[in-house]
């Protein structure tokens, strides 16, 4: 047995370390915005924005997949003039794999950040802005802060998320090795091969390095931010 | 002058105030719960809008229906000091103080510092600081600001009695240190008496009484003494 990593899995490593980064920096944004807004504001459709936005977490990854495909693909709604106009394929490539991550992953991102949204102290703000705080300060320096934690879970937990998404990868990118083969799909490849068990096993403890080290990091970081609340 | 003309309606609760005063010293707004102390605070400090009426404070319109005229909070230049403090959790004394501190503070930063005792806890954390500690530097933070006046919300009642008179002492010091006028916001007459001038009784919405206080209790002196002086 060597410690050196094969090719496949060189591969497959990187590929699910860049598309789950991107996955977390992507859904990032609209979460933040989805979080706060839900968690500040009642409008009108309040709880069906909140609910359509949960979707993916309650849909079989697969089917989300097939969604994903109906709207990407090349006669899709989006994919079929993204391909004619621009000649840009999404599906089937590793930016496929990216927005099927992102997309399962989204709602444990927004979940977290919108439960720190409504347990954050709005009167500090209030506090803030009679200290003569612009809202953008505000926003900068006491909002945010106070949802950092918050801001972190949901980045961990929608990273370890994206690392293990199977289902609506293949669905919307397949499993070919160099583009779109992420660990859990060279983990399945390799389970359809008699007698890779040891292969299997190295996947495996990879994955579990990848997702270990992400909950260790940001439980290191967690700490550096951490304040303890006034009593 | 400070002058208030205001409405409000909050369900069956009715608010109507009207006064005007000299503005000058510190001002007792005391009345028991539900008499509108809240109502009048939050609208002072911008955070809920009159239905009608104006507030004015020396000379200066904050809120004007007719005119429509409500200045935001964050330009009404008022201090603000809350029950619980209010100070961010995630930033030291030091960042606390000079957050809404504008250039060349530093002056009143050292003044503050010293008046306030706060020196020993300038690097600390909130969450390492005790109540008294707490509201003496919510009340550097907003004396930091160089606010036209402090509006302050109950600030000692959730002390225990000891640091309750000892925080009520230092507003005194830094009122005769800064001049900076006070609305004091209390529940409680003995709080009142050792601070303000005028005291403004509210009752059911209203005003119910104004009365001056000439001689607020004199820092330090026995009880005794106090107590004549408050009832003389």
């Amino acid at each position: 047995m060597t410690w050196t990593l094969t090719e496949m899995e060189l591969q497959a490593l990187m590929l699910s370390l860049r598309a789950s980064v991107l996955a977390v920096l992507v859904s990032l944004p609209p979460a933040l915005f989805f979080g706060w807004l839900l968690a500040r504001r009642r409008f009108p459709g309040h709880d069906l924005l909140n609910a359509a936005l949960h979707l993916p977490l309650v849909l079989p990854p697969v089917v989300t997949g097939y969604l994903l495909l109906l709207l990407l693909g090349r006669n899709g709604w989006i994919g079929g003039p993204l391909e004619r106009l621009f000649d840009l394929r999404i599906a089937f490539s590793t930016t496929a794999v990216v927005i099927a991550c992102a997309v399962v992953s989204f709602p444990l991102m927004l979940r977290a950040i919108r439960q720190s949204a409504e347990a954050a102290d709005t009167r500090l703000e209030t506090a803030a802005r009679s200290l003569g705080a612009s809202e953008l300060r505000i926003l900068l320096t006491v909002t945010l802060p106070l949802l950092s934690p918050g801001i972190l879970t949901g980045m961990t937990l929608a990273f370890a998320r994206a690392v293990g998404e199977f289902g609506a990868t293949i669905t919307l990118a397949a499993n070919i090795p160099g583009l779109t083969q992420t660990l859990p799909l060279a983990l399945f490849s390799v389970t359809q091969v008699p007698g890779a068990d040891a292969a299997a096993a190295r996947l495996c403890v990879l994955s579990l390095l990848l997702a270990g080290g992400a909950l260790v990091t940001a439980e290191v970081i967690a700490r550096r931010l951490n304040w303890e609340p006034q009593t | 002058m400070i002058e208030i003309d205001i409405a409000k309606r909050q369900g069956d609760f009715h608010l109507n105030i009207q006064a005007a005063l000299p503005f000058q010293g510190t001002f007792g707004l005391i009345g028991p719960s539900g008499s509108g102390k809240s109502s009048l605070f939050s609208m002072l400090a911008g955070h809920s809008a009159p239905d009608a009426g104006h507030i004015r404070i020396a000379g200066r319109t904050l809120f004007d229906a007719h005119r429509r005229i409500d200045v935001p909070p964050a330009r009404r230049g008022i201090g603000l000091v809350f029950q619980d403090g209010l100070l961010f959790p995630h930033m030291t004394v030091r960042r606390n103080l000079t957050y809404g501190a504008g250039p060349g503070a530093q002056t009143l930063f050292d003044e503050l510092v010293d008046t306030l005792r706060l020196a020993p806890l300038l690097n600390r954390r909130p969450a390492r600081l005790s109540g008294g500690e707490r509201q003496r530097v919510a009340i550097g933070r907003a004396l930091m600001a160089q606010p036209q006046f402090l509006l302050l919300d109950e600030p000692v009642s959730a002390l225990d009695p000891g640091l309750r008179a000892d925080v009520l002492t230092l507003l005194q010091a830094l009122h005769r240190r800064t001049g900076t006028p006070m609305i004091y916001i209390s529940h409680a007459p003995e709080e009142i008496r050792q601070l303000a001038n005028t005291v403004v009784t509210l009752k059911d919405g209203a005003i119910a009484d104004i009365s001056r206080n000439p001689h607020p209790y004199p820092l330090g002196a026995p009880a005794p003494a106090r107590d004549m002086l408050a009832t003389g």
